[in-house]
């Protein structure tokens, strides 16, 4: 195996996505194989060759400071899942069964 | 209407000498979607109101005699926002996202006086290559409702095929705007990276998305690209590279251009139905005058795993942003902040999109980063390398789209082999940010074929000026399938 379950549940807790203990051997399975198959890149002699992370030719791309007149905070709101007073609402960020 | 008897210049001349109006082809338009719907189910949703509503508008102040789209009902992916138009990217986690905004393709669209009659079924999030990754529906292929229409842009690619529009947007990361047009029959294009501004495209993978058009002729497709095309403040990659008209000197041949086949994609695990039909094809530009010679691409065979780990560690961190707070499904029953995030992406996310982002988290993560994004992205480096070198002699690649016609609804691909081919065409041409075309090149029992033609960037031109000669010098897409009413 190229990748183990606990890593898998590592990198679950990263990407902020949960798994039941099922799910997670399927997930390890399928990303064992995926990583396999993607390792054959270690075959390729890439020194001093350059990382390509982005296909533009520009460096850097400047407009004018001028203010414009931003989006309504009403119209802001309307996908929001709660809000209040013009705020969003989130749950307690510290859990409640926590001490305090 | 028929959009089989018409393209967007017969159509614009009837709607400019009133011999149709607006409203009346949009009627039109609603009626034919509404029936055929029941066979390929390319939409998610049709925006009757709306669209009549724009009708109305453009009928009011008139068709605009300049300009090509006006009045012309399109359809658009579900992934590209369109205020006030319900924008699902095929997700449950946007399943009640009304974007506030337009996409800059849609402002564009709109101020052309086009209509936008309604939203197309796609992969979730882009993610895939059947349309069977939706959260909402199963599209069904144009030709043959028990195959799958590609993906990710198979509504997209369905509706214009089964000729419920005449054209339609789509976007391509990997191969998703011309793997559909190939399994459809139709012409799809992923312009040059940059071409067309990403502004209000749903986030894949950054610095592989290009918005491009789906339609029938090769000059539809020039003219819905002139429409969409060009620099934008709000996205900062969009080049500021001249926009030519796309049609300009569409029809002055191939004599003395140089095109190059790779080896690489005529090789082992392409169909031969398909290799016979790129065969053909090379013989036709032959006749036309120009110079076909094989080269090769060697890197292209990594296409594959650069591109699913470049992709996926772009995805990841695009997707960070769907955390059930500001907009998209949250979760109920949470105890805390971190419940929220978790259980929302949990509950939201398909299989396909959790795979991935899992992919590209671990490629990004401590430990692995060198390994997996750095390496793929050196190899990417290589990959555009090969390109360069032969667009150094050539004016234009051509190859096939895919490997083979349509695969059968919810039929896996046992040849790994074939499976790997599947994306291996399409996918170094976004890794290389290059302009690539299907268009339709033959028929295998039935079911259509796809020609490739990528071009260097920022020659689109070259690349409709070949694809106009084959399609002059061909008979292959004048014909209709089944559910046009004819064959």
């Amino acid at each position: 195996m190229a990748i183990s379950e606990d890593k898998v549940a590592h990198v679950a807790g990263l990407a902020k996505l949960a798994f039941s203990k099922e799910e997670l051997q399927k997930f390890t399975g399928q990303m064992d194989e995926i990583i396999n198959m993607v390792q054959q890149l270690s075959d390729i002699d890439t020194t001093g060759v350059k990382v390509t992370t982005h296909i533009t030719d520009s460096i850097n791309t400047m407009r004018e400071d001028v203010a414009v007149k931003g989006t309504e905070r009403e119209l802001l709101m309307k996908n929001v899942p709660e809000h209040q007073d013009g705020f969003i609402k989130v749950p307690a960020i510290i859990d409640e069964n926590e001490e305090a | 209407m028929d959009y089989f008897a018409n393209d967007l210049t017969s159509l614009h001349d009837l709607l400019v000498k009133k011999e149709i109006s607006a409203t009346d082809l949009t009627k039109e338009t609603l009626a034919v979607i509404n029936e055929r719907e029941q066979k390929v189910d390319a939409f998610l949703s049709v925006d009757e109101e709306g669209a009549l509503k724009q009708a109305a508008e453009v009928d009011k102040t008139g068709i605009d005699a300049d300009n090509v789209l006006s009045g012309i009902p399109l359809g658009i992916k579900d992934n590209i926002v369109t205020k006030g138009l319900r924008t699902t990217a095929a997700s449950k986690i946007l399943e009640k996202f009304d974007p506030i905004y337009d996409a800059t393709v849609i402002e564009k669209l709109k101020s052309a006086k086009a209509i936008t009659i309604g939203k197309t079924n796609m992969d979730e999030f882009a993610m895939g290559g059947s349309t069977e990754n939706s959260a909402f529906k199963l599209t069904k292929n144009a030709w043959d409702q028990t195959k799958v229409p590609g993906g990710s842009s198979g509504g997209s690619a369905a509706a214009v095929a089964a000729g419920e529009v005449i054209a339609s947007l789509g976007s391509d990361t990997g191969g998703s705007i011309r793997q559909p047009a190939s399994f459809n029959g139709i012409v799809g294009v992923k312009p040059t990276y940059g071409r067309v501004s990403r502004y209000g495209l749903i986030a894949f993978a950054s610095s592989l998305d290009q918005i491009g058009p789906f339609t029938r002729t090769v000059k539809d497709n020039a003219l819905l690209l002139n429409a969409i095309s060009g620099a934008d403040t709000r996205d900062f990659t969009s080049s500021k590279h001249e926009v030519p008209d796309f049609t300009k000197g569409i029809d002055s041949g191939v004599k003395g251009m140089r095109i190059a086949v790779p080896k690489e994609y005529l090789g082992e695990g392409v169909a031969d139905d398909i290799k016979k039909a790129v065969k053909n094809a090379i013989s036709v530009f032959e006749k036309l005058g120009a110079k076909v010679d094989e080269v090769s691409l060697p890197h292209s065979k990594y296409g594959v795993p650069v591109y699913y780990i470049i992709a996926s560690s772009e995805a990841s961190s695009n997707l960070q942003r769907f955390d059930g707070i500001r907009y998209g499904h949250r979760a109920q029953d949470v105890k805390n902040l971190e419940d929220v995030y978790v259980k929302s992406r949990s509950e939201g996310f398909g299989d396909e999109v959790k795979r991935r982002i899992m992919l590209g988290t671990f490629s990004l993560s401590a430990g692995t980063y060198d390994a997996f994004f750095k390496k793929a992205a050196q190899v990417r480096t290589l990959i555009c390398q090969d390109f360069a070198h032969v667009f150094g002699k050539y004016d234009l690649i051509l190859g096939p789209t895919t490997p083979t016609t349509a695969f059968g609804i919810g039929e896996d691909i046992k040849d790994p082999v074939t499976m790997y081919m599947n994306d291996i065409l399409t996918i170094p041409v976004n890794l290389a940010g290059l302009p690539g075309m299907s268009l339709p090149a033959g028929y295998s029992k039935g079911l259509p074929v796809g020609l490739q033609l990528i071009a260097n960037q920022f020659d689109e031109t070259t690349m409709y000026r070949a694809g106009y000669a084959f399609e002059q010098a061909t008979e292959f897409h004048k014909q209709i399938p089944m559910i046009g009413g004819q064959n």
